[in-house]
């Protein structure tokens, strides 16, 4: 099955790490529930969390009363509403330089003009974008001259800056050259280049219309069976899901991320930072800025190397205040797909335990990673075992084949089945003015796959045969690098993992390998390896020699 | 069943990696209450219209009604997937897509196929192209977006009708924006209080966001007249206001699509450069697919593509992209005349049959002796019938008559049939009389 352009513009423009920046908005001040400190500990935990009637002013309250007679509202009900702090601007972000997920395409200065004029935006840095925010200004400020009545509405709107991803999804798409590759694609690619959809997934799918399956809606924590596979899936078949896990069905990873970072950030506080790795998936930032975090980053890792800075990380972990929220990609990092080998793990969890710091997992490649999905959930299980909280975010984008139905779980581990309760009280009370409920098509088909003996083992053997041709590709890539001639060390191609790898190319030589070569890729030489097939393997292998040769993949 | 390109001795390797990583995580040893960072915390109060699922699910009367979500339901009280949605289903089936990510303002054919099925093709917008939008996670997810978009861009503010759906509050809210509200609906009279309504309007500050309901208001069902409308538009304009409007009903309230967006095309046509939310829960009866759109008239194209380059970068951090499903099924109908076709049948369908219950209620409300107006509940239209019940009394009428609907005295039409009306009449007319 062919790819179509759309499909292929879209899983690009939604893989990129380096597209539109956001980053600046201006959200309400949030009245910050100053916490107690506990008693019992150095770190500043929230000793009574009331979601208050901190609803602004007395004027606000009567209308509050007065909006009683909604009937929604029992006398006993408070309003629940959140307010989200200020996000702070790129600028606050401690170590942001040097990001590695620099844009493609070329920095203009006709950014600048962007909030002045009706231009269209050019991509920009991170650097420059931050300091071009929107300010109230610029925007729906209604002078008196303006016709504002009908036309004026809209007319100071800038245009929000394009994906830089999405132009090299363009530029591949409109490229001609016979041989063109594509190793830029964030979903799954068989060995011919095309799309896959696992078999499972359609056999569920038939089975659904075949039962004919209802169209309601779901509960606002969505399909309790599927959250409930999807925990045991995650946490192992012996985890006390039913009291030791508050689980929800998510918009797939980043719907989950984005339910985490609202939690934490009103129930966590947003005064602790939550620290991602050095780099990281570029959303990531994005998604925690809006929910009102701070966001830092640790190192993680080493250019100079092409290895994890494992050093660095450490000492960044133990920097960060007691109580910050820790990051970590559960297996597969994107986009390095360097990940800490299980001894190392145990430090990282051993050091976060001793700063009470709240372990934040991403598991969006559990068992696509390795092919063994037990495997692939080592470092949060640990964590769990060692009594770390920790906060789940989980997708099934990748490993089920259902990018495009956004399926994921956020899961919060905690002490007994009063806290899970409450937990999940709170949760919803995020979700439901949000999207009120999730979608229930791809949950359907994950746990109709789940919960089928047959069909599971059908599906661990889909999922390895996914991972084990990427690990082919990564062994025979760096095969076909050496027969063309090169002697550079490629070890780390072999031993990243997962979808993407971090080959150390900068961006001279991956616009080099874009405008010589047609073969489109990020600027920070990322290559997803789903691109590669057996009829591409050696003329990229010898595009990354040419471009290489003589110089340093080290920075 | 062994694919044949993984071989049996690879499989015994991953069993037994499997087994050798499978790590026994027993309650024991799990954290223990007080150590956990989440030991103080509140528990948060149920959502008023889910959780009376939850109530009325563990209430084992055998007759128990309940009429408050608002969700369809046929005369027998199933739900109701309508045939041209299985149909749908099916031709997809046949044309095997993949399931890759769609972009973040979803698939640009059904934006298009939904804009033009609310604003017209013929809409003078549409036709210069300045009529843009974005999928959306149906009416919620429609509604956050746009909140949060707006407060991003300025606004403090937004206008909603006393009464309105409950969770429009807590949507903006949270998205940063103050609410207020313009009055709506005088309880006494069980009417709209137009007078009152245009007096606020009159107040409201220029620039100002003002929400309204489409048609078939929620919860009370009842909707301006086109005169009314007309009125409101006039005033709006002259008071420089931003109309935004919430159309969770096309078609399921009068049954006819075209008849239920008069007032939205109205106002496109009197020039306002609107913004709407639309939701295909009702509809379509698409509700856990979360179908939606929102969209935005602009002075130009480019205008309307520029704020739509906005909504994306609010949606990118939010969920990325939206699901598939919901927007392909909702495509193949709209993109097929015989399946439109049908579609507008049984959407007619479904008013119809909502339409003979308000009438057979108000009936068997006569029939039970109560002597008091009812005529609101076939006055109004919609999903719901906003019956006047006060709080004391609905809460008696879940207690002794095991019938639930949410506190405000909001009945979902849709959970009444043929074989409940009498019951639901009776208990009515008990704690009313």
């Amino acid at each position: 099955m062919a790819t179509t352009t759309e499909n292929l513009s879209s899983s690009i423009e939604n893989n990129s790490d380096e597209d539109d920046e956001g980053g600046r908005a201006a959200f309400a001040a949030q009245k910050k529930h100053k916490m107690s400190p506990h008693s019992a500990g150095t770190v500043d935990r929230p000793s009574s969390i009331r979601r208050s009637s901190l609803l602004l002013s007395p004027e606000w309250d009567m209308e509050r009363k007065s909006l009683r007679h909604l009937g929604d509202l029992d006398d006993d009900d408070q309003i629940r509403i959140a307010y989200f702090p200020n996000i702070p601007t790129i600028q606050d972000v401690a170590t942001n330089e040097g990001d590695d997920d620099a844009p493609a395409v070329d920095v203009s200065a006709a950014r600048r003009s962007l909030f002045k004029t009706k231009t269209h935006a050019t991509v920009t840095s991170d650097d420059e974008w931050s300091t071009a925010s929107v300010t109230s200004d610029s925007l729906s400020d209604f002078d008196d001259d303006d016709d504002h009545t009908v036309t004026g509405i809209w007319q100071n709107v800038p245009e929000a800056p394009p994906d830089a991803i999405l132009g090299i999804a363009a530029a591949y798409k409109a490229c001609e050259h016979p041989q063109k590759v594509n190793i830029c694609v964030g979903a799954y690619r068989d060995d011919n280049g095309n799309p896959y959809v696992l078999p499972t997934v359609r056999k569920a799918e038939y089975r659904l219309l075949e039962q004919n399956e209802v169209k309601e809606y779901l509960p606002i924590e969505g399909d309790r069976d599927f959250v409930y596979c999807a925990m045991k899936f995650a946490y192992g078949r012996e985890m006390d899901i039913e009291n030791h896990v508050a689980a929800v069905q998510s918009l797939s990873g980043t719907g989950a991320c984005m339910l985490g970072g609202q939690f934490l950030a009103q129930f966590w506080g947003s005064d602790h930072p939550i620290y991602v790795p050095n780099p990281t998936w570029g959303n990531h930032i994005k998604i925690f800025k809006q929910c009102g975090l701070k966001v830092r980053k640790y190192r993680y890792y080493d250019r100079s190397k092409n290895a994890l800075d494992f050093e660095g990380m450490l000492k960044d972990i133990k920097r960060a205040k007691d109580g910050s929220i820790i990051l970590l990609h559960a297996c597969a990092h994107n986009p390095t797909g360097c990940d800490p080998t299980m001894e190392q793990w145990k430090e990282i969890v051993s050091l976060i335990s001793s700063k009470s710091h709240i372990a934040f997992f991403d598991s969006a490649y559990q068992g696509f990673a390795t092919g063994n999905s037990e495997k692939d959930a080592q470092a949060f299980r640990y964590a769990v075992s060692q009594h770390v909280p920790i906060l789940l975010a989980q997708s099934f984008a990748k490993n089920f084949g259902l990018y495009g139905e956004r399926v994921g779980t956020l899961s919060i581990v905690c002490g007994d089945v009063v806290q899970k309760e409450r937990i999940m009280s709170e949760l919803r009370s995020i979700i439901r003015p949000l999207y009120s409920s999730p979608p229930r098509h791809g949950s359907s088909i994950v746990k109709t796959i789940l919960m089928d003996p047959a069909l599971k083992e059908e599906y661990y053997q889909e999922c390895a045969k996914m991972a084990i041709r990427i690990k082919k590709m990564r062994k025979k890539l760096e095969e076909a690098l050496q027969v063309a001639g090169s002697i550079h060390d490629w070890s780390h191609i072999t031993k990243q993992i997962g979808m993407f790898a971090y080959t150390g190319m900068d961006e001279a030589m991956c616009k080099q390998l874009t405008e010589e070569f047609s073969i489109f890729l990020t600027t920070n030489g990322r290559i997803s390896m789903v691109g590669l097939n057996n009829s591409n393997l050696t003329y990229v292998a010898n595009a990354i020699h040419t471009v290489t040769a003589g110089k340093t993949i080290t920075a | 069943m062994i694919l044949p390109s993984i071989s049996r001795s690879v499989l015994r390797q991953h069993s037994k990696a499997a087994a050798r990583y499978a790590t026994n995580i027993h309650a024991s040893r799990t954290m223990s209450t007080s150590s956990s960072p989440w030991s103080q915390f509140e528990m948060a109060p149920t959502d008023p219209i889910v959780g009376l699922n939850e109530i009325y699910n563990k209430d084992d009367f055998p007759s128990k009604v309940i009429v408050g979500v608002g969700a369809y339901r046929d005369d027998l009280g199933k739900p109701y997937v309508l045939p041209c949605v299985r149909e749908a289903e099916q031709i997809l089936m046949d044309k095997n897509l993949d399931m890759e990510y769609t972009g973040i303002a979803g698939e640009p054919k059904f934006v298009d196929l939904a804009l033009k099925f609310v604003y017209g093709e013929d809409s003078v917008p549409i036709q210069e192209n300045r009529v843009h939008g974005v999928q959306a996670l149906s009416g919620t997810g429609g509604l956050r977006v746009f909140g949060e978009l707006m407060a991003k861009h300025g606004h403090k503010h937004i206008y909603v009708p006393n009464p309105t759906w409950g969770n429009h509050i807590p949507i903006f809210t949270n998205s940063g924006l103050e609410v207020r509200k313009y009055r709506y609906y005088d309880a006494e009279s069980s009417d709209l209080d137009f007078t009152n309504m245009m007096k606020d309007i009159k107040d409201i500050p220029k620039g100002s966001l003002i929400l309204m309901h489409a048609c078939a208001h929620n919860p009370t069902g009842m909707d301006p007249t086109m005169e009314q409308w007309k009125e409101m538009s006039e005033t709006i304009k002259k008071q420089g206001l931003v109309p935004f409007f919430d159309c969770a009903y096309q078609g399921f309230a009068s049954g006819d699509p075209v008849k239920d967006a008069s007032s939205v095309r109205m106002f496109v046509e009197d020039g306002h450069l609107i913004s709407m939310v639309q939701s295909f829960s009702k509809n379509f009866g698409l509700y856990g697919q979360r179908i939606g759109a929102l969209s935005v008239v602009g002075a130009d194209e480019d205008e309307a593509k520029r704020v739509v380059s906005q909504m994306k970068m609010v949606i990118r951090p939010m969920y990325s992209n939206p699901p598939r499903q919901g927007a392909r099924i909702v495509t193949t109908i709209l993109e097929d005349p015989r399946l439109t076709q049908d579609f507008l049948d049984q959407c007619r369908g479904m008013a119809d049959r909502i339409n003979l219950m308000r009438t057979l209620l108000q009936d068997k409300l006569a029939e039970a002796g109560s002597t008091k107006n009812w005529d609101h509940i076939t006055k109004q239209i919609g999903m719901f019938a906003y019956s006047g019940l006060n709080k004391d009394q609905v809460m008696e009428m879940r207690e002794k008559h095991h019938v639930y609907c949410t506190a405000d005295g909001r009945i979902s039409m849709a959970g009444v049939t043929s074989g409940n009306v009498d019951y639901i009449a009776n208990a009515i007319h008990d704690v009313s009389k």
